[in-house]
């Protein structure tokens, strides 16, 4: 599947979650400050994704699990170690941006449209089920 | 007491399917307000829409927390889709038939067909569909400080549980 199949799926798997119009869905738009999607809605995006592309999603596998950790986390900003294992985890996701003001409340504005598609190349690629262990950091 | 929107359950295929049933009656007052006879015309009691989806919300919700033992703490989500085609009318009865489509630690999806049924025709119509999504509470991001007790299936539910419910289900944490 191309890039550019998966592109088409994925904005289809948007429309139909968030309810924007397909013209907002670009590669760059994020998917909270710019689609407006909310914390439930990465569950049903989650949903939607394994559905049109035919794989399973572990927990934590496409979008962070519980990372409030001491271990990982202080005084609400992810550390060193929390930032290396969530490039670790999630190779998908652009971290450059976060990392320069890295609040875990801030966490899920680093997702964008390509951060979709970049995953779903990758588990096209790998082509083995999810484990179940991905990006398990609480 | 809560608000029960189905009245008894008439089958449950474990982590599957479950299908409840609710009789419509003249005597439930909010019928009186929906609708009102008025300048528009006499009265039109109409089950509403948006009970309707609670009771699937409920049928739902009890189907996805029996798959853990009522462990889990369900909450609704997210409604992808509610389509609704027919009124409802006292002296009629809803079925709600509920199945899941996915389940994992996080929550659910599930899907559900709504039927009418008519004494004077004696068969079921599909009126509705429904698409809902639930969340463990407990396993969610957003990390909401929430009771330890299980507050969504508490013992004003067990009535209708019934034999779905096992002993000390989702009171194994209640303080």
């Amino acid at each position: 599947m191309t890039q550019d199949e998966i592109f088409g799926k994925v904005r289809t798997v948007l429309v139909d979650a968030l309810g924007v119009d397909e013209e907002e869905v670009t590669m760059g738009a994020r998917l909270t400050t710019d689609l407006h999607a909310e914390s439930i809605d990465f569950l049903d995006i989650v949903f939607r994704i394994e559905k049109a592309f035919g794989f399973k999603i572990g927990q934590g596998e496409l979008f962070p699990d519980n990372i409030n950790d001491p271990k990982y986390v202080q005084d609400g900003v992810v550390n060193a170690n929390g930032l290396a294992l969530l490039r670790e985890r999630m190779p998908h996701v652009d971290f450059s941006e976060f990392a320069k003001n890295p609040k875990l409340e801030k966490v899920s504005e680093i997702f964008t449209v390509a951060s979709l598609v970049s995953f779903v190349a990758a588990k096209l690629q790998a082509g083995s089920p999810a484990k179940s262990s991905a990006a398990k950091l609480a | 007491m809560r608000w029960l929107w189905i009245d008894a359950i008439l089958l449950h295929e474990p982590a599957k399917r479950l299908v409840a049933v609710k009789n419509v009656s003249l005597a439930e007052e909010h019928l009186h307000q929906h609708f009102a006879a008025g300048a528009d015309g006499p009265a039109q009691p109409l089950m509403p829409a948006t009970l309707m989806l609670e009771g699937m919300a409920q049928t739902a919700g009890i189907l996805v927390g029996s798959v853990r033992n009522f462990a889990e703490k369900v909450i609704l989500a997210k409604v992808t889709e509610a389509v609704f085609e027919q009124d409802v009318a006292p002296g009629q009865s809803i079925r709600y038939d509920a199945v899941i489509e996915r389940l994992d630690d996080m929550g659910a999806s599930t899907k559900g067909v709504i039927s009418r049924w008519d004494h004077r025709d004696g068969a079921w119509t599909d009126i509705g569909r429904t698409e809902i999504i639930f969340s463990h509470v407990d396993q969610n991001r957003a990390g909401l400080e929430l009771p330890e007790h299980n507050f969504v299936f508490g013992e004003n539910f067990r009535a209708i549980l019934g034999g779905l419910l096992p002993r000390g289900a989702g009171q194994a944490s209640a303080r």
